[in-house]
């Protein structure tokens, strides 16, 4: 699905990613852990399109294709879909039309007629109640004045809503409460098909024991510093990351 | 005050000189007093020129040197409006009245109305209720610059509305204010309303052009809100390049009255739009909202005052504006909080995108506070479209052009959700797509039921540029 060869990347000359290397495979959940501020959020960003960093070395290529040639728009018709850590809030536009507009180019993109409003709203409400999303929360303005845990549980509807195949969830699980951790891990299980992949970009093991990953990655010092089964992620909670970078130095 | 060199002046007061009655004939004495003081104030002041400070970024003299006709011939009432002009909103009960080159031209008005309500020209209401005409008439506005005396002194027509004492007016009125002419023209227009104590008026007043020719239209309007009134007022002006549009608008609010006003400026050439709210009793609640789309040369200023008289009071300013080309937009709200209006609120804020480096956004707050007991704040911006809203937008598989275009639409929308009119909104939400996508251009028609415009001339806000 994804591979990403050496990837260097810097922003306004401060190089954060140094040549790192990750195959993701067909239906495979990958979590990306790591301290604060080595890249994780750079990496999302790289492989969404985000035009603020210098890509100097290296490449990525997804499911066949230079992904880095690819503006962002159609990175995001080809299937990859962004759980941002921050949502941005867009006053005066609603959620429907907004999954309305981005359906409708989607779609566009690979030919396919737009849906008619019936079949949209049908579809629309299907999706809805994966998130346990109310029906109010659908008719408020995208992100508008939205709690930090309905905010992420837009994030997974419209992830529902897109159906991706390969979907990036970037610290979803901050700011969520036990409740609200466990519907949006819910959501995206339930989204999980045998072919689609999923990266989960996390703190902490917590949101790992609802999303179970196959294989867990410590994203140090701009590389993957070491890869393990999801053990991987439990052996972290009990001896932090200063035990990997240990590890690295030796 | 500065005046401004121009033959218009001279031509004003040389057709006095040869025609005293040109546009006294007809009216009441009280009337006809009142104009004289007026043109006495015209001619020491003349048309401001932008050496004074509140016209500092507006210069009128390029608008102003062009050989107008000055229209005194009153147009014969009831043209057939309907033929004229189609301006009806699906679902929306107006009652329509056309104001057309300065003269009211609709065959009816409303002066028979079980409730004591009264629609009607200013010409003839100060012959017919002269009671209620005289008491109000000349008593808000402040000839505080030329324009507003030239409009004072040689006023063709105008409407005038009267509310009486606990009416609430339930259909919204709409002017309509066109200038039909194969000739450039230069028209006065004045308006009055008065709205009695907890009376309820709902006014949409549109300007917009029919004809392509340089014309000026300079309004002046009066009104008076009573004790626990509730007035909306909405502007909706999409005029012609040609057009140059100057409005004053004095409104004065009693005690625990309420009045939103909507100012939404679609299209125009040169559009200077002046509000004055005193808030002259105590618990008046006054929201001063606008609106403003200009691009290609387009020039827009709203300059607003609120007068803070008495405690008590609430005011709220809110003007966004988005610029495009080399379009400028002016922007200067004034609070004056009094000595005695303590427990005032007084907020204003005005937000502007600047889509190109030609345009130009000038902001000017200006808070003068005599009181102690007070909350008062002001904001300005001048910014460009928000780089992580369009991301977000984009990496749902939305193109770059329509991401803009979401955004630029929801930067509006601050404004446009204080319509209180639902079917108003949804006409303006219609709108100003349109008027985002390049689609809405000061078309043959107004601009509310406008559907299919011939774009004789296409206003796109160009959305590759920014």
């Amino acid at each position: 699905m994804l591979e990403i060869k050496n990837l260097h990347v810097s922003i306004q000359g401060k190089e954060i990613l140094k040549g790192l290397n990750l195959k993701i495979g067909f239906g495979e959940v990958h979590a990306i852990m790591g301290p604060n501020g080595t890249g994780k959020s750079t990496l999302a960003n790289v492989i969404t399109g985000r035009d603020l960093y210098d890509i100097t070395e290296g490449e990525i290529i997804y499911k066949g294709k230079n992904l880095l040639a690819m503006p962002i728009e159609d990175r995001a018709r080809e299937g990859i879909f962004l759980s941002f850590q921050y949502p941005v809030e867009i006053p005066g536009v609603s959620i429907t039309n907004f999954m309305r507009a981005s359906l409708d180019e989607i779609r566009q993109y690979k030919g396919l007629p737009p849906m008619a409003a019936g079949e949209f709203l049908k579809y629309f409400n299907e999706k809805k109640n994966l998130v346990e999303m109310t029906a109010n929360l659908a008719k408020r303005s995208v992100n508008e004045g939205f709690s930090g845990g309905e905010k992420k549980k837009n994030e997974i509807f419209q992830m529902a809503m897109l159906n991706p195949d390969l979907a990036i969830l970037d610290e979803t699980d901050s700011g969520l409460d036990i409740d609200a951790l466990r519907i949006v891990a819910q959501g995206v299980n339930k989204l999980k098909r045998a072919d689609n992949s999923t990266i989960v970009i996390t703190h902490y093991q917590r949101l790992l024991d609802y999303i179970v990953p196959d294989f867990v990655h410590v994203l140090y010092d701009g590389i993957i510093m070491k890869t393990g089964g999801k053990e991987l992620a439990l052996e972290l909670e009990e001896k932090g990351y200063d035990w990997i970078k240990d590890q690295g130095k030796a | 005050m500065k005046k401004i060199e121009t033959k218009l002046y001279d031509d004003f007061l040389e057709l006095f000189r040869i025609n005293p009655k040109a546009f006294s004939h007809g009216n009441s004495n009280f009337v006809k007093q009142q104009r004289e003081l007026s043109r006495q104030n015209f001619e020491a002041n003349g048309f401001p020129s932008n050496k004074n400070e509140n016209w500092r970024k507006t210069d009128l003299s390029k608008a102003l040197n062009n050989n107008y006709i000055i229209d005194y011939q009153e147009i014969e009432r009831g043209k057939e409006t309907k033929s004229l002009f189609e301006c009806e909103i699906i679902d929306f009960d107006t009652k329509l009245f056309t104001i057309l080159n300065g003269w009211w031209a609709s065959n009816t008005d409303l002066t028979s109305n079980s409730q004591g309500v009264i629609i009607s020209s200013m010409r003839k209401a100060q012959l017919d209720f002269p009671e209620i005409f005289d008491k109000y008439y000349g008593k808000v506005a402040k000839e505080e610059n030329g324009l507003i005396s030239l409009n004072c002194a040689f006023y063709t027509d105008g409407y005038f509305i009267y509310i009486p004492d606990n009416v609430e007016f339930t259909q919204t009125i709409q002017i309509v204010n066109l200038i039909e002419s194969q000739s450039k023209l230069f028209s006065n227009t004045r308006n009055l309303v008065v709205m009695g104590r907890n009376s309820k008026l709902k006014l949409v007043h549109c300007d917009d052009s029919l004809s392509r020719v340089d014309s000026v239209v300079n309004s002046v309007t009066e009104i008076i809100v009573g004790d626990g009134a509730n007035l909306d007022f909405y502007k909706l002006q999409n005029k012609d390049e040609h057009s140059t549009v100057l409005t004053s608008n004095f409104i004065e609010q009693g005690a625990n009255s309420q009045t939103n006003s909507n100012t939404i400026t679609l299209n125009g050439g040169l559009i200077r739009n002046h509000i004055d709210v005193k808030l002259a009793g105590k618990g008046g609640n006054a929201n001063v909202f606008g609106l403003y789309l200009v691009d290609k040369t387009q020039f827009v200023d709203n300059h607003i005052f609120v007068d803070h008289a008495m405690p008590n009071c609430t005011s709220r300013q809110l003007f966004k504006g988005i610029a495009d080309d080399n379009a400028k937009a002016v922007f200067s709200g004034h609070i004056l909080v009094r000595q005695d209006a303590q427990k005032t609120e007084a907020y204003q804020n005005n937000n502007n995108i600047q889509l190109t480096d030609t345009a130009g956004i000038f902001t000017h707050p200006f808070l003068e506070i005599f009181a102690d007991d007070v909350k008062c704040s002001h904001g300005a911006t001048v910014g460009q479209l928000d780089n992580d809203a369009l991301f977000y937008m984009m990496q749902r598989g939305i193109c770059e052009r329509t991401a803009k275009m979401l955004l630029m639409f929801s930067f509006t929308q601050q404004v446009i959700e204080h319509i209180q009119l639902s079917k108003l909104r949804e006409r303006i939400v219609h709108l100003v797509t349109r008027r985002l996508k390049g689609e809405l251009a000061s078309c043959e028609n107004c601009a509310l039921s406008c559907e299919n415009p011939n774009s004789v001339m296409t206003f796109e806000i160009d959305m590759e540029k920014v």
